[in-house]
This record gives C-alpha cells, structure tokens and sequence, in this order.
C-alpha cells in the first residue's frame, strides 16, 4: 500500500483530471463571451456600449435603440440561439455515437447519417412544394424535422445492423458503410435537385451548403425540446457508455442492459442529428472535434464529455457562425465550409496518432 | 451445501454447428474449478453461458437457486463477475477509472478503498493514472483483474458469496503475475466465492484448482478432483500428446512430450 497514494488529495476530488472539476463553470462562462461578441457583430454593427440598451436591459430609448432592437430580437438573438443549440446537438450527437461504435472517428455526419436526414427533408420540401404535398405545405416546418429524423434513423439502423455482427463492431466496416450510405442518399438528394423546380432547388440547396442564415424563433422553438430531452438521455445513458468501450459482452458483464443502451442511443443519435440537420443542413465535424479536444482535456467519462460537449459544441458553432457572417460581409459564408476547414485536419491527426487502427 | 451455480443438459448450436452438447456441473461456494480442454473444445462457449451473456440453445444454468435470464443485467452483475480475454479499450480512460467501472453507480469516494484494494492486489497502484491504453498486455489484462475484483466485492457485499469467472485470465500475464492471479482467486475462493477459470496450463490449471472439468469436442470429458484428472491417459486422449505426470510434493505435474518422440500408449 503506498502512502503517498492514499494521502493525493486531488485524486479524491475527481478522478485525477485537472481541469474536469472546472470544466463546465469555464465551458459556461466561454459560451456567453461567445455569444456577447456574436451579437455585437454583423452587417449591423451593435458596439458593447449599446448592447445593455438594445437588450432592454438598461439605458434609453432613442432611434438607434429601436433599430438595435429590431436587429437583435428579430434576427440576431434567435439565429445565435438555434447556433448554438445546433452545435450542442451535432457535438453531442457525435459524442454519444463514439461512444456507441467504441470509435473515436464516429460523426453523423461522416458515415451518413446526416445525409440520411438532409434526403428525407429534401424529399419533404420536394413533396410539399408539389401538387400532390401542397395540401401539407402548411406543416412545412413540423413536418422537415420530423422527416429528418426518420431519414437519420434509417441510416443509423442500417449502419448498425451492417458494421455490428455478434456484438462487435468492425470499424473498417463501419466506416465503408457509411461511406456507401452517404453515396446513396446523396445520390437521392442529386435526382431531387435534378426534378425539382426553381422554388423546391432554392430551398434544397440550402441544406447542401449547411447555414444558420434560415434561423427563426419557430425553428428555435423545435430545437429546444430535443436539446433538453436530449440531455436527459445523456445523464440516463452515461455510465453505460462507459462500460460499453470494454466492449457489449463485458458491458452486459458489468450490468448494463446493453440492447437498451443500444436503442436509446441510436434514437438519441438520429432525432438530435435529424433535428439538427432540418435547421442548419448538413454541418460536419462538429461531431468529431469538439468530442476529440475534450477527451484530451477532461477525459473520456461520458457523464463529464456529453454535457461539455453540447456547451462546446455550441461554442464553436456560435464562433464559426460569427466568422461565417463577417468575414466577406455583406456576404455570408456557408458554415459548413468553416467547419470542414477546421475538422477535417483533426480528423487526419486522429487518425495518424491511431496507426494500429488497421488492425481493428 | 447448495450450488452457487448450477447447469443441466446445456446445449448450444450456432448455425449447424453444435458448440456445446449435454454439459452439466455445479459448482458450490468456495470451490475453485478449472476447466481444461484442446482449442475448440467449447470452453468459452460454457463460460458465456454461465455467465448469462449467451442463452443455450437447450438446458438451463441457475444461478443462486434462480434461473439465470430471470436476472436483470444489474442483479446478474453483482452476483458473478466475468473476465474475458480479449478487451481492447479503444478510449483514454485510466485506470483508475477503468477499475471504478466495477463499482457500478458509486463514485470513487465511495469506492475508492476497494479500488485501492485491487490495484495494490493486481500491483497496478502506481499506474492508477496512466491511460489504459498505454500500457502492455499483460498490465491492461490485470487492470481489468483489479476491475472485476471490485465488481465481486461490490456485489458480494450485499449478496453474499457470489460467482467468479475467469477466461484464460493468464494469457498475457509473465510467471510472477500468474501465480499472483492465482493466489488472489484462491483468497477469493477463501472467502466463499465459487470460482471457475478456463486455463490453457496445465500445471497452472493443477496448481488452481482443486476439481477439473474436461471438455472435448463440446462435450464434457471429464470432472473431478485434479488427481483423477491429470493421468497420461487422459492427457492422451484429450490433448493428442503424451506426456509424463510427475509428482511435486503430492501435487501432480505434467511435462509434454514430444509425440512422435512418445512410446507407443500402454494398452
């Protein structure tokens, strides 16, 4: 028995990771400066000096307050909202899949389960645009997540049902997998683009660029339900996606109900992504490296990872935002661009630090 | 005294072919079996199925006077602990956090003495952390050890005396840490634990248990106390070998021969 063990303080506070007793108090705190500089910033510059004024919060009314306020509450506020909730639902979304294929190259949006859910609300706009669907086209809005999230479930089902056999999980599969059902859906969305009107391909487009331009309080409205059930279900599902990276025979071992960790996270997965994807389109990488950082800071324990994953997650979708609105304003960037730019070389790193990946 | 774990006319099939046929034993508290057998011989397979992680395609295991599907996951947990063979932690837990994971929903406040406990058992207390996958074989094969002595405890301390299993828990393990295994399965045995570990060492598997239990071809060869057991008749036809059985201060000891090297089988 060694004494100088017994005696480290720190160990017993958590479980000897520096920063993960601090983690979400800063994660926090770097969200809401992250989302002070998001609204200043824009076509419409709003110095920190109006903000208090333009936020209702003090200071007096005069007409530059009024179109402050227009700016921030019709526009602003609800686009950095649905950012927000977005990130935190594409990194948690990526955190709990990782954790599920035991995989730290999991995204949905890599093996197509984003696809999945950009083709089925494609397919939703297509129909409601045409004669048949106008009937419906009233639901537009109900309708595209609700879409989404079956589309996402499909291809999440089928990737697990093809990568998984006797309760192991070949990566190689798995990621050639969801490769093929990334063609096909896109191969749907490019016959949808090839049959669709003026109207229906303006609308589809946007979910091939992936942008938050599109964000209203009715969309933030559906998000917002899923982000608080979605982070019921990472509370539930924590511990056993911890026992899960020993693998489904010693998980159930270890006394998780593997196949009802299984369903919970496969239909978390795909109704956050689904619902994710019906708002900004097709957004990649999120899932990957805010997961990926985090597990080097904090660790892998997914009570800590999930819930600091949906805080960085929005952290980054909120500054990438930012920087997509500003850099070539009055233009827009289309988000998914920057988050490409910054995730797929994380993704490289990752796999160039896992050279004995081949052999899984 | 009645059985910890008791199984009757167990059959599994996958596909046509049939894993295991007609194998029956029980196991009472504090007894440590071995079971022995060529590759292929079904003994992961009857692991598994003591273990409740497979069903049997016939035959029933009852685990503590109770059918073993009728346990939820949580209830089977901490009544029998299992270590398997191959576990490949893909993510950087350490191992301190890898051993907490037998300890079900308790923090490491709760459960950081018999955390303690196990990694000064396994000789791991100085590597509690490091990130699990950074370490050898052998060391990852013992964190896990450490790990499932905790589950045991944890689950001991409110069942009573539970089930132990051990699939080839020595795999990767050097000399020093094998016979550490050992000892450290008969301190559990000691304390009533009913204990069965697949063994591919013959001598090891002698100098473990008191009872082997012989599978070939999925069938159950042989059952009984280690002398019985370890005969150069049985060594033949089990293992296709001929070997000479010395005896080690009353224990058995085998030493394999070469076969074609071997005399003709005495008849």
């Amino acid at each position: 028995m060694s004494a100088a063990i017994g005696t480290d303080a720190r160990r017993r506070a958590g479980t000897g990771r520096r920063f993960a007793s601090i983690a979400i108090p800063v994660l926090l705190a770097a969200l809401a400066a992250t989302a002070i500089v998001a609204l200043t910033v824009g076509a419409a510059g709003i110095p920190l000096s109006r903000l208090p004024a333009a936020l209702g919060i003090a200071g007096t009314a005069d007409a530059m307050t009024a179109r402050d306020q227009l700016v921030l509450w019709s526009i602003r506020i609800p686009r950095i909202a649905a950012t927000a909730m977005v990130g935190g639902l594409l990194a948690a979304a990526g955190a709990i899949m990782q954790g599920l294929f035991r995989n730290p190259l999991a995204d949905p949006a890599l093996v197509g389960v984003s696809s999945g859910g950009a083709l089925a609300a494609a397919s939703a706009i297509v129909f409601t645009d045409s004669r048949f669907g106008e009937t419906l086209r009233f639901l537009q809005s109900e309708l595209l997540p609700l879409a989404a999230f079956a589309g996402s479930l499909t291809a999440t089902a089928i990737l697990y049902g093809i990568s998984s056999r006797g309760g192991r999980t070949s990566i190689a599969v798995f990621l050639l997998a969801g490769v093929a059902i990334t063609a096909i859906a896109n191969a749907g969305i490019g016959l949808l683009v090839f049959i669709a009107d003026d109207r229906q391909l303006r609308d589809i487009t946007f979910w091939l660029l992936g942008s938050m331009s599109g964000a209203t309080w009715t969309k933030t409205a559906v998000l917002a339900p899923i982000l608080v059930i979605g982070l019921g279900a990472c509370a539930y599902i924590a511990r056993g996606l911890d026992l899960l990276v020993l693998g489904e025979a010693d998980a159930f071992h270890g006394g998780v109900d593997v196949e009802r960790l299984k369903r919970i996270s496969i239909v978390m997965v795909s109704a956050m992504t689904g619902v994710a994807v019906s708002i900004s389109g097709v957004i990649g990488f999120v899932g990957i490296v805010v997961p990926h950082l985090l597990r080097l800071v904090i660790g892998p324990t997914h009570r800590l990872l999930l819930p600091a994953s949906v805080l960085s997650g929005a952290i980054l979708m909120v500054g990438a935002d930012t920087l997509a609105r500003t850099i070539v304003a009055p233009a827009e960037m289309p988000i998914g661009i920057l988050t490409a730019a910054v995730g797929a070389p994380v993704f490289l790193g990752i796999l160039l630090r896992q050279r004995g990946l081949a052999s899984l | 005294m009645s059985a910890v774990i008791e199984a009757r006319d167990l059959g599994k099939r996958a596909g046509r072919a049939t894993l295991l046929d007609g194998v029956g034993l029980a196991v009472e508290a504090g007894e440590m079996v071995a079971i022995i057998g060529p590759n292929g011989a079904g003994k992961s397979t009857l692991l598994r199925l003591l273990s409740g992680d497979l069903r049997p395609s016939k035959g029933e295991v009852r685990l503590k006077q109770r059918g073993i599907s009728s346990y939820t996951p949580r209830e089977l947990a901490a009544r029998r602990a299992m270590l398997s063979q191959h576990i490949n932690v893909t993510f950087p837990f350490t191992v301190e956090e890898i051993v907490l994971m037998g300890a079900g929903e308790r923090s490491l406040r709760e459960a950081g003495p018999l955390v303690d406990a196990a990694l000064d058992e396994v000789g791991l207390a100085h590597f509690r952390e490091r990130q699990l996958p950074t370490l050898s074989g052998g060391e990852q094969q013992r964190a896990h050890f450490a790990r499932v002595l905790v589950q045991l405890a944890c689950g001991e301390a409110e069942h009573g005396p539970g089930l132990l299993l051990l699939d080839e828990p020595t795999s990767s393990l050097d000399l020093r840490h094998q016979i550490d295994l050992v000892e450290a399965a008969r301190r559990r045995a000691a304390g009533g634990t009913a204990v069965i570990a697949i063994l591919h060492d013959l001598n090891l598997a002698i100098r473990f248990a008191d009872r082997l239990i012989v599978l070939n071809g999925g069938r159950l060869a042989a059952d009984g106390p280690r002398a019985d057991i370890v005969t150069r008749e049985i060594i033949r036809d089990i293992f296709e070998i001929d070997a000479v059985v010395h005896q080690a201060d009353g224990v058995p000891y085998v030493l394999p021969q070469s076969m074609r090297a071997a005399p003709p089988a005495p008849q």
